[in-house]
């Protein structure tokens, strides 16, 4: 940073200072600081920004008795004013392209266009899921090279590459295992899930129809070995470990685990959320691991799109291969791309528990992931964990003499660096340091996860922060942190200069408002 | 590799701060065995862009994609035209590469549209609310089913025979774990919707009746009268929209007295996309909002009384209730919530139905011409942009031959419903505002020419 610049923007984006001559706006926007209004109020019905021809003919007799009384009530936007509108909105946003994004178990790395770029070629973005086989072997290409790349970076039997997020994947892994305990004709019904897990976990758990135990966590943040297998027993159908876990450790008892938990005819499921810390370096499948989804959105940054899509395809082992679900993708002994759907599930797969999508899974995320996948190669990839890790150990140790690192004494941490508010002084929270990170111009870290660790700040930089980022990202924590220790009060009403101050979210659940009523009269 | 900022000079210097001597050390807690000394074998090594793009471009041009042959495809994924400034604008990156909105002061930008997509949906399905989308249209139907088994505090669900099949398989594999009990009715070949069927097999066990409207043949069932009869057994009713550009003709099922409608964004602004990422839309009554699954954006104000938008109801949610969420989901699908709501502003109401009655025209057009051929006849005349033609032969075959001519002929009932034969001369064909008249032509000699071809 050579001098320019380097006060930073004028201190009073939103506060006038004293002794500054800033006149109130007319508008009430502010240079390039713009409020945006919803298109219920700014567009009309009536107008719209696309051009349709008009149809020929009428309506045909048989529908008119099923017309729409009236168009629905939404307004249209001419595309000057939607083009205007929604760039308006999108510079109320923080995303990857704008700085760092650390937000602990999330993986929220740069996404590189070149993905974007591959998925848009006609022959992918064109094409429908429901077109004969020969006109789409390309697609089905892509399917099956991810596939076998997901395969080889865990050293698993096979994968189910069709549910939509994490937690779907979640509930593929699982409905696997429901699936090879009925065939083994049990009903297994407990599933054990740490502690620290994340909520999706025994919500997904709920969700197959198993019953969730708790797994307590050692004073080290690790899966309770001895607590875990005084659980282990005949009604056990397995359990969930996420490792890296959530306290960014690795769970060096895995493999101990696994075998325990087979050992009783249980299974296990690793939450794949933390597999960028080791993504070319260790392969669950050398652990024992039964199924594990990979979120295709966080370690092989396809993007995260303000909320999803995601995609999480689900590796599985031998023991849990046959009852992946339809559709699937498979290489044949001819060395041709197959398509295995309801129809011909006789040929080699008529054990799959069934179908959890209408057709073939987030094709548009797996062209993106190859894409990724291809750029860094095993070589790459292994580079990547070794990154991510090094610049989390990197933050772990340039703040833990001013932010208290629960896990700090036990060694190095894996791709994330936890926190939490035990050092701040009496009446400064994690939220204040998280809100206070926003007027630095960082998003926030995860707050509050995981439960088991009071106050949490789970930072996770990845492997695209460079060291002037994180060195720049470290001087505003060691900054709030003096902050926090001088008991600033201004860290309590911080963000000071976002787009909006601190929301009213009891307000917002009080008497939720989820759609604008403008246009009703009162 | 290009998207790895640290230097080699870094490393080391980061590696002297954190104490370590290699980067092996920070691995010291994986076990010995596991730890992989060099790159996996039998993988290829990193890439450039150039190659990755000539990789990929191979493989893509394996594809024949639907702009470059005629094009009708349906069954519950639509070719519609998306105007460039939506996939401009979903590709700023601020809203790309941001997260979940967790951090509201920082999101407006999500938050708002979120805001302003679930007031579209809702009123274009005339619900009360909507939610801030689902993963597709058959994981929305599965929501509904579990939301109304909660809601009527019962667990029987009844399919319509006209529930696209891949939808009631996805219900009846989520079923089969949750031991919800599923009644699915046989689809007939008749110009005819099951509603009979339906209303027949509700009873006062019955949680919820799921149709599709129109229907996976095509045909428009009377949602009013199968609403009476779910809410005279105190069940809900529970439509599927896999089309909502048909909402700009026919009337919203909300206003026909569904309680959830549920459905398939995908036609408005996201694309076909080979399957996904799609669309899962959900609207409800207001009364069902704290039982609803996903993600909902409320209205609320900043401490300085601004107008702001939050996350909200989260005490439904997974991260919050853990096991006892009303779902399990998480990352939705929110770039397509936006790109189906930047289509939709563009569109307006009035544009929603003029694209709808150009929908219809085209299909209109498509319907004359194709049931000129000797043999092909239509199962229903009460349809929107989708339809059922009768083929004298297994039409499976048909679509084959067809795409050996470069035309993509529709879709056969036999691919979606294998184990009914009495459908598999039905061949479904759907003719959007992209098909030119051009095409209709070529598509009609071209199943002249196949159908001939079996008669010589």
């Amino acid at each position: 940073m050579s001098g320019v610049n380097t006060a930073g923007w004028r201190p009073s984006m939103n506060e006038v200072a004293p002794g500054d001559m800033a006149p109130a706006t007319q508008s009430g926007d502010r240079a390039l600081m713009l409020e945006e209004a919803l298109i219920f109020e700014l567009g009309c019905e009536g107008q719209t920004g696309v051009d349709i021809e008009a149809p020929s003919k009428a309506v045909s007799p048989a529908l008119s008795k099923f017309r729409r009384k009236a168009a629905p009530a939404l307004p249209g936007l001419s595309e000057p004013e939607a083009v205007r509108h929604y760039t308006r909105l999108s510079r109320q946003n923080y995303g990857i392209d704008l700085g760092p994004f650390p937000l602990g178990s999330c993986t929220m790395k740069h996404n590189p266009r070149l993905n974007e770029k591959m998925a848009r070629l006609p022959g992918f973005a064109d094409v429908h899921p429901l077109q004969p086989q020969k006109t789409v072997e390309g697609a089905l290409e892509v399917i099956e090279q991810l596939a076998d790349w997901l395969m080889k970076l865990t050293g698993m039997a096979s994968v189910a590459m069709s549910p939509k997020a994490g937690a779907h994947g979640e509930l593929c892994g699982l409905l696997c295992i429901r699936a090879a305990l009925d065939a083994r004709g049990e009903s297994r019904e407990i599933v054990l899930v740490p502690e620290s897990a994340h909520g999706t976990n025994p919500a997904t758990a709920a969700f197959a129809g198993f019953k969730v135990q708790a797994i307590p966590a050692t004073p080290e943040g690790r899966v309770d070995l001895e607590a875990l297998k005084e659980k282990l027993g005949p009604d056990v159908a397995g359990v969930m470990i996420t490792n890296p876990n959530t306290c960014g450790l690795f769970e060096p008892d895995l493999k101990e685990i696994a075998d325990a938990v087979h050992e009783v005819g249980g299974y296990v499921y690793c939450d794949g959320a933390n597999f960028n810390a080791i993504v070319g370096r260790v392969r669950p499948g050398d652990l024992g691991v039964d199924a594990m989804h990979i979120n295709l959105h966080k370690t092989f940054s396809t993007p995260h799109g303000g909320g999803g899509p995601g995609a999480g395809p689900v590796v599985l082992s031998e023991a849990l291969a046959p009852y992946a679900p339809l559709p699937f993708v498979t290489r044949g002994e001819d060395g041709e791309v197959h398509l295995v759907e309801e129809e011909n599930r006789g040929e080699g797969h008529e054990r799959a528990f069934g179908r959890m999508v209408a057709f073939h899974g987030q094709m548009g995320m797996f062209t993106r992931a190859l894409a990724y996948i291809l750029s860094h190669g095993a070589d790459g990839l292994k580079q990547v964990s070794e990154d991510a890790v090094l610049n989390a150990n990197y933050i772990l140790r340039s703040l833990e003499d001013v932010l208290e690192a629960p896990f700090g004494k036990s060694g190095p941490c894996m791709h994330e660096a936890l926190f939490s508010d035990a050092g701040l002084p009496e009446g400064i929270s994690t939220l204040d340091i998280a809100k206070g990170l926003i007027d630095e111009g960082f998003h926030p870290m995860t707050v509050y996860f995981p439960l088991v660790v009071k106050g949490a700040m789970l930072i996770e930089p990845t492997e695209t922060e460079s060291k002037q980022g994180l060195d720049r990202f470290i001087a505003s924590m060691r900054n709030l942190a003096q902050r926090a220790q001088e008991q600033d009060e201004s860290l309590h009403t911080a963000p000071h200069f976002a787009p909006r101050r601190r929301l009213d979210e009891t307000r917002a659940a009080r008497k939720p408002v989820l759609v604008w009523k403008g246009d009703e009269a009162a | 590799m290009r998207y790895l900022p640290l230097t080699p000079a870094d490393r080391s210097s980061m590696l002297e701060t954190v104490g370590a001597s290699s980067v092996d050390e920070l691995f010291c807690d994986v076990p010995e065995a596991a730890r992989l000394s060099g790159p996996i074998a039998g993988l290829p090594m990193h890439a450039s862009e150039m190659a990755v793009e000539r990789h990929l471009g191979k493989l893509a041009a394996k594809n024949l994609d639907a702009g470059s042959a005629p094009f009708f495809l349906g069954a519950g994924a639509y070719r519609h035209h998306v105007p460039a400034s939506v996939d401009h604008l979903i590709q700023r990156g601020e809203f790309l590469t941001a997260y979940t909105p967790y951090q509201p002061e920082i999101a407006q930008g999500t938050l708002q549209v979120l805001f302003e997509f679930q007031t579209q949906v809702a009123r274009m399905f005339g619900t009360d609310i909507a939610n801030a989308s689902m993963y597709d249209g058959s994981t929305a139907c599965w929501e509904a089913i579990l939301m109304a088994a909660r809601v009527t505090r019962k667990g029987k669900a009844v399919l319509s025979g006209g529930l696209h099949p891949h939808y009631g398989e996805v219900v009846r594999t989520m079923a089969k774990f949750t031991k919800d009990e599923i009644v699915s009715l046989t689809p007939e070949m008749s110009a005819q919707t099951d509603d009979a069927a339906v209303i027949a097999a509700i009873d006062e066990t019955t949680s919820s009746v799921v149709v599709q409207y129109p229907d996976i043949m095509g045909r428009i069932p009377d949602l009013e009268a199968i609403a009476q009869a779910a809410h005279a057994a105190k069940a809900l009713l529970i439509v599927v929209v896999t089309e909502p550009v048909a909402l700009g003709l026919l009337e919203a099922p909300g206003h026909l007295g569904a309680d959830v409608v549920v459905g398939e964004g995908q036609s408005l602004g996201v694309g076909l996309q080979f399957g996904g990422p799609y669309l899962g839309l959900f609207g409800c009554r207001e009364k069902f909002v704290r039982q609803m699954p996903g993600r909902l954006c409320g209205e609320t104000v900043d401490a300085e009384g601004k107008r702001g938008f939050v996350l909200t109801l989260s005490t439904r949610e997974q991260h919050i209730r853990r096991e006892k969420a009303t779902s399990n989901i998480c990352t939705n699908s929110g770039l397509c919530a936006l790109a189906f709501s930047i289509h939709m502003s563009l569109l307006g109401g009035e544009g929603l139905e003029q694209l709808a009655a150009i929908n219809h025209d085209r299909t209109q057009a498509l319907v004359e011409r194709l049931t000129q051929i000797p043999g092909v006849s239509l199962l229903s005349d009460a349809y929107f942009n989708e339809v059922t033609l009768v083929l004298p032969r297994d039409a499976r075959e048909v679509v084959r031959e067809l795409a050996d001519k470069g035309i993509l002929g529709g879709v056969s009932l036999g691919r979606l419903f294998p184990e009914q034969a009495d459908l598999h001369n039905g061949l479904l064909v759907t003719a959007t505002e992209t098909v030119t008249l051009e095409d209709i032509e070529e598509f009609a000699a071209g199943l002249a020419a196949v159908l001939e071809g079996e008669a010589a």
